[in-house]
């Protein structure tokens, strides 16, 4: 019981620098960021006199009355509804793929995992070179170019450079999302594939005896017992998505008309461009709490789990 | 004997630091590439010599037009850890970040004592000066308001004077047009290329007066001047490449290049990037002021100053006075690709190009530029781009007209 206890207070120790590390950089600037937020720190020289005044939730109704900022929420959502459903379309199918054991599937494995060794800033930038539109149609550039060699002219488009939008959604998004996908799929592929493997072989043969086809074992018996890995790579991407900057920044800029802007973009511009700290802030918190709603739920359930 | 040779290595390093210390002077820009880098270099090597015991620390921060930079500065400006000395566009991004908040040292005083005060043009002292002291000295100047164009297809189109009014140039674009060239090339991915191009229109129709008089309170931003800046270029959007949104400043210089585009609105940094591609000015590629701006130049300079609590001042008064000399300018600024900021400079060593500059900088009015942080504070600079942004897909005239309107009076320029 005493070694018990001692080893407790070891590892205690171990772990003290990295929480009182945590305690300052992660939660104290948490508590800053969100006092900034309600104070009128627009300017540098306000910030440097330091002179603390509070507004209330002013720099909160600037931001949601501003314009650019209603386009980053609504693109903000957009991307993350197809973000996920298309990385979590593209990994199942991926892992089912290579979990049926065709030859050379170990290959593909290492293959779709392959992007996710890359940088979103990398990723940007050449997918930036693919989707570059061009002067269409005479002189095409990336996808463009390819079109106009098969003759599929009628397919040109000005890609992230449109300002087109059906309703809120700016179509401009879609290559992004392409790309966004492409970084992403081969690592939901690589946490389904662990999650069929770990399927007990029993179950399956079981259904089979049964006279179950492989639609019906995949719908009613593999995906259930997937459910856990569904919602953990639902975690990861929602965070992903609600805090994009790099890949954007990278490939598109916000594009005319902020198009593809979004709140991590704008809130770099008002900080660090236009010394507008307290409205910068303010973005923080709003990208904060858009990925609490989704960690707090998920941190509840997986704690209550471990305490049962 | 392991603890004794951890504890000899301490020791030296506490006093190899002491001694580095006593003599070092910490130089911080945002010159990390290409010909800035190269002449930064020069520069320091030129002041070696007259000092060989200073030691410079070169703390440059990569990052285009110095995005990255300016934050890193603002970090230990308000940490109270500045460098010697820094790199800071002349005017308003110096004045209203660090000097208004009384961070910086004025440098009048030191200007007349080193007889130089008189060696660059009125103009420009005032543009680094705030309540009659001044607080930078400008190491270079770059002019913005220039057109550059591709002589071959200039040629080809059958034009053979410069436009000099706005009908001529629009004429010149539509001829492109029908050719098949693109007539006037735009990459405003970054968003500042597009406000460079209207703060220029601005400067035309405004004319240089008006439009320094923005900035001082003398010319109302809510004037007819500012919706026919707009009007001008709303009738350019049907002239720009329509893949703009997705191309950089050098990309749209390259379409010139590439003989695909006519125009290129753009600073002379352009000239040093033809010049790299292997174009020479005046044979390969020509240039113009923007129809309207003949007279005035839009300035667009880099200067040091003097922080408060510089831990090595003595050194960074060295620095300043030497960067103030002529012989410093020359060294640097041919290989930057820039004209010196005095007047008084050695013209043989410029080319063509930037000699047209320096002629028409000694002899036209001086204008500070918007855009490139001379004329107004970066909070007013960040609305416009935005402005312009929105307004180039929507080319609604009214919004963006209350959007700058809102801008100058949040900054106070709306005066009447």
């Amino acid at each position: 019981m005493s070694i018990q206890k001692n080893k407790s207070k070891i590892g205690f120790y171990i772990i003290l620098p990295s929480l009182i590390l945590i305690g300052i950089f992660v939660y104290y600037f948490i508590f800053w960021t969100i006092r900034t937020s309600f104070s009128d720190w627009n300017s540098f020289s306000k910030l440097l006199k330091g002179i603390y005044n509070f507004v209330g939730f002013r720099n909160y109704q600037r931001i949601f009355l501003d314009e650019r900022f209603q386009t980053d929420l609504w693109n903000t959502l957009f991307f993350t509804i197809f973000f996920i459903a298309g990385s979590i379309g593209l990994g199942l199918f991926l892992a089912n793929l290579i979990d049926k054991g065709l030859k050379g599937s170990r290959f593909f494995q290492s293959l779709f995992l392959f992007p996710m060794a890359i940088a979103f800033v990398v990723t940007g930038t050449v997918w930036s070179w693919i989707f570059a539109p061009g002067n269409i149609p005479k002189d095409p550039q990336g996808i463009n170019l390819l079109f106009k060699n098969l003759g599929l002219e009628k397919l040109q488009w000005l890609w992230y450079t449109s300002s087109e939008s059906v309703g809120k959604f700016n179509l401009a998004l879609i290559p992004v999302i392409i790309a966004a996908i492409w970084q992403m799929s081969g690592y939901i592929m690589a946490m389904y594939l662990a999650g069929l493997k770990a399927i007990p072989n029993e179950i399956l043969e079981a259904a089979k005896v049964d006279g179950a086809n492989d639609r019906y074992i995949f719908w009613k018996i593999k995906m259930p017992l997937l459910k856990p890995i569904t919602l953990s790579t639902m975690i990861v991407l929602g965070h992903v998505s609600l805090k994009i900057f790099d890949l954007i920044y990278a490939m598109t800029g916000s594009g005319p008309n902020n198009v593809t802007d979004v709140p991590a973009i704008y809130m770099f511009e008002l900080t660090f461009r236009s010394n507008r700290y307290a409205l910068g802030s303010a973005i923080s918190v709003i990208m904060l709490l858009m990925v609490a709603v989704i960690i707090i739920p998920y941190l509840y359930s997986s704690l209550r789990r471990g305490v049962s | 004997m392991k603890k004794l040779f951890l504890g000899l290595i301490v020791v030296l390093l506490i006093f190899s630091s002491v001694f580095a210390a006593s003599n070092d002077l910490e130089i911080f820009s945002w010159w990390t590439g290409g010909g800035e880098e190269e002449g930064l270099l020069a520069l320091f090597a030129k002041f070696n010599q007259y000092y060989p015991n200073i030691n410079i620390i070169n703390a440059a921060v990569a990052g285009g037009a110095g995005t990255n930079a300016k934050a890193v500065l603002k970090t230990r400006m308000l940490g109270g850890n500045p460098p010697d000395s820094f790199q800071v566009h002349a005017g308003m991004e110096l004045t209203d970040t660090y000097v208004i908040p009384g961070l910086m040292e004025p440098l009048t005083n030191y200007l007349k004592e080193w007889g130089v005060y008189d060696k660059f043009p009125k103009d420009v002292m005032e543009i680094v000066s705030y309540q009659g002291e001044v607080y930078s000295i400008p190491v270079n100047v770059h002019r913005g308001n220039v057109v550059f164009y591709n002589k071959k297809i200039f040629r080809e189109l059958g034009l053979t004077k410069e436009p000099t009014t706005w009908a001529e140039f629009f004429d010149a674009m539509k001829k492109a047009q029908e050719a098949g060239y693109i007539p006037l090339a735009l990459g405003d991915k970054n968003k500042w290329t597009l406000t460079h191009l209207f703060e220029n229109i601005m400067l035309s129709v405004f004319g240089s007066d008006g439009y320094k008089g923005l900035f001082t309170g003398k010319t109302s931003f809510d004037s007819p001047e500012l919706e026919m800046s707009l009007v001008l270029l709303e009738r350019m959007i049907p002239y720009f490449n329509r893949d703009h949104s997705a191309l950089t400043w050098q990309d749209a210089g390259r379409l010139v290049f590439e003989g695909k585009a006519l125009f290129n609105v753009m600073g002379d940094w352009e000239e040093g990037y033809f010049k790299t591609l292997g174009w020479k000015p005046d044979v390969d590629f020509g240039w113009f002021a923007l129809p309207g701006t003949d007279n005035a130049f839009m300035f667009i300079s880099d200067t040091f100053g003097l922080p408060k609590g510089a831990p090595h001042r003595e050194n960074a008064l060295k620095w300043l006075k030497f960067i103030a000399t002529k012989e410093a300018q020359d060294i640097f600024n041919p290989i930057k690709g820039s004209i010196p900021a005095r007047i008084d400079a050695d013209k043989s060593r410029y080319d063509v190009y930037l000699t047209w500059s320096m002629n028409d900088f000694a002899k036209v009015s001086v204008v500070p530029s918007i855009i490139h942080g001379s004329a107004a504070p970066e909070g007013f600079v960040t609305t416009l781009n935005d402005a312009l942004n929105r307004f180039i897909v929507k080319k609604n005239i009214s919004n963006t007209l209350r959007d700058i309107i809102w801008a100058a009076e949040d900054q106070g320029y709306l005066t009447e």
